[in-house]
């Protein structure tokens, strides 16, 4: 099971770091990573495998969440099948 | 993977435009709850909801988690309770009211429907007495939704009810006079009631209907007005064309929702209703996709045509997206719960006549419509009537969800709180319709009807 995370906000150092950390010790696995300034906000979004997690989804939910609001952004993790359905047939 | 900014327009839907899951709706057959003895009906009643439908907010809510997508509404309809509850020697029907009212309660969501009678040919005996316990029943429940269905383009319009329930409604307004009329917010009166449509307060699970089913209800006029703003000025094939686009995309993601909670709960997937449905939140309203098509104020002239082409969109871009849609399906214009309905009646620009003429191109009908409270009973009969004429004749769902709020006069706003919003008092035709809904009987259907 995939999960897409998205990080939008202002940039700054550690970002990454803080992420992958929480994502590590939940034993998500991230295959692919991009990041790109759109309409001058940095944008960040990571395609994870969620299917080896070791913690509740809405606890891994609501980490990110936390750090986000510490590092003074916006974090979430979607179920994938939101963004396919509502993009690709 | 996916493209980045499919992602973040996805993201900014939920976030900026208010999209959202309006309601999961679980339909529940009480067909096998009837009993000669009211208590042991009740009691099946109460034990068959909180069984099947004791996950239902616990799924909602994980649904909305993991995939990040608010469903404001949990909600439960019933097989109307007059087919169930006549079979027991009550005299009336408000305990049936109150035992799912405890229901609702125990499981979590925030309404159920289907206190409701069809009467669209005539009455039995058990959908007298359920009519005649509606008044007492919405004013001591809190999450009850009734609904009474009196005309259908096959059978034409019963007079008699059409004349009844406008006694009913004052009734209704006048048991929650405290409340502004609250009652009448929770009864809905139908020509071509849905079997199937999850939004309150006029669900119930017909009697085609399966055991128990997931119907899903989505919405989104913030995300179809902020489409819009993108291509101002365009002409009207670039402004259906966006629309489509838009609903499509709303459409996909309750499918993805409606087969998720169907999953989860083991129960049969029913439709997915494709109603735009705004609520009081700044930037969730249909008035202001009118608006933003290019009118002053919604219910200037042009209002019906924008309307028409919105809805037609709309329908257009959902029903590719999903493998089943029913319910009402079509944009929905209360005016209390929508600000921009509310702005647009206080600057004098929306009327009830012009309410009128935009049911014939949407769904639902005169909803959450606040009257003066000394409006007669046979004058709301009228009202209703010209509604179920609209809707027999042109063979659509129409409905009125009217409130004469008790004491209040033309230019005053009523207060209900939640999703139910707050409304103007507006201004119904003086002239006297006593006489013709004294008349009592049945207006035959129409010839269109004959269609074999």
């Amino acid at each position: 099971m995939r999960a897409i995370v998205t990080v939008i906000g202002k940039d700054k150092v550690g970002i990454i770091a803080a992420i992958s950390n929480i994502l590590a010790n939940c034993n998500v696995n991230i295959l692919d990573i991009s990041q790109t300034t759109m309409q001058d906000v940095f944008t960040m979004i990571m395609l994870a495998d969620i299917s080896a997690m070791c913690v509740p989804f809405s606890e891994l939910s609501e980490q990110l969440e936390k750090k986000g609001v510490e590092l003074g952004l916006s974090v979430k993790i979607q179920h994938e099948d939101i963004f396919n359905s509502m993009h690709q047939i | 993977m996916i493209k980045p900014f499919e992602i973040i327009e996805t993201i900014k839907m939920i976030q900026e435009d208010n999209l959202d899951i309006r309601t999961i709706t679980m339909g529940i057959s009480l067909r096998d709850c009837a009993s000669h003895d009211g208590n042991v009906a009740r009691r099946k009643i109460y034990d068959k909801i909180t069984r099947l439908a004791a996950n239902l907010v616990k799924v909602g809510e994980d649904i909305e988690k993991e995939y990040g997508i608010p469903i404001i509404n949990k909600r439960i309809s019933v097989t109307p309770i007059s087919l169930i509850a006549e079979s027991c020697d009550d005299d009336d029907y408000v305990k049936f009211a109150q035992i799912m009212d405890k229901a609702a309660d125990e499981v979590g969501v925030n309404f159920i429907g289907g206190f409701s009678a069809l009467v669209h040919k005539g009455y039995t005996n058990g959908d007298r007495k359920l009519i005649q316990s509606i008044p007492e029943a919405l004013s001591i429940t809190n999450k009850v939704c009734s609904s009474v269905n009196l005309a259908t383009t096959k059978t034409g319009i019963n007079m008699d009810a059409v004349k009844e329930m406008g006694q009913i409604i004052k009734k209704c307004a006048e048991l929650t006079a405290d409340r502004g009329g609250l009652g009448c917010a929770k009864l809905v009166v139908f020509a071509n009631a849905p079997e199937d449509n999850p939004f309150m307060a006029g669900a119930f699970h017909g009697v085609g209907e399966p055991e128990c089913v997931i119907n899903v209800g989505v919405s989104g006029p913030g995300v179809v007005k902020s489409a819009l703003a993108k291509v101002k000025g365009a002409d009207f094939e670039t402004v259906s064309e966006t629309i489509k686009k838009t609903a499509f995309k709303i459409t996909r993601m309750g499918q993805l929702v409606a087969m998720e909670a169907s999953k989860r709960l083991g129960v049969s997937f029913g439709i997915v209703d494709l109603s735009l449905a705004p609520t009081p939140a700044i930037g969730d309203s249909v008035a202001h996709i009118l608006e933003e098509m290019g009118l002053e104020k919604c219910g200037t002239h042009g209002t019906t045509a924008a309307l028409a082409l919105l809805n037609d969109a709309v329908k257009k871009g959902g029903v590719m997206a999903s493998s089943f849609v029913g319910g009402l399906s079509g944009a929905f214009i209360p005016v209390s719960e929508d600000a921009g309905m509310v702005n647009a009646v206080v600057d004098g620009a929306l009327s009830i006549e012009k309410l009128e003429a935009m049911t014939c191109v949407c769904s639902v009908g005169l909803d959450m419509i606040v009257i003066p409270g000394d409006t007669s009973s046979e004058t709301i009969s009228a009202i209703i009537a010209d509604e179920a004429a609209i809707g027999v004749v042109n063979n659509k769902t129409t409905a009125v969800r009217i409130i004469p709020a008790p004491g209040k006069k033309v230019g005053d706003m009523v207060e209900f709180g939640g999703l139910l919003g707050s409304g103007p008092v507006m201004r119904v035709n003086q002239f006297s319709s006593k006489e013709f809904i004294d008349r009592g009987g049945r207006i035959p259907a129409p010839l269109h009807s004959l269609r074999n």
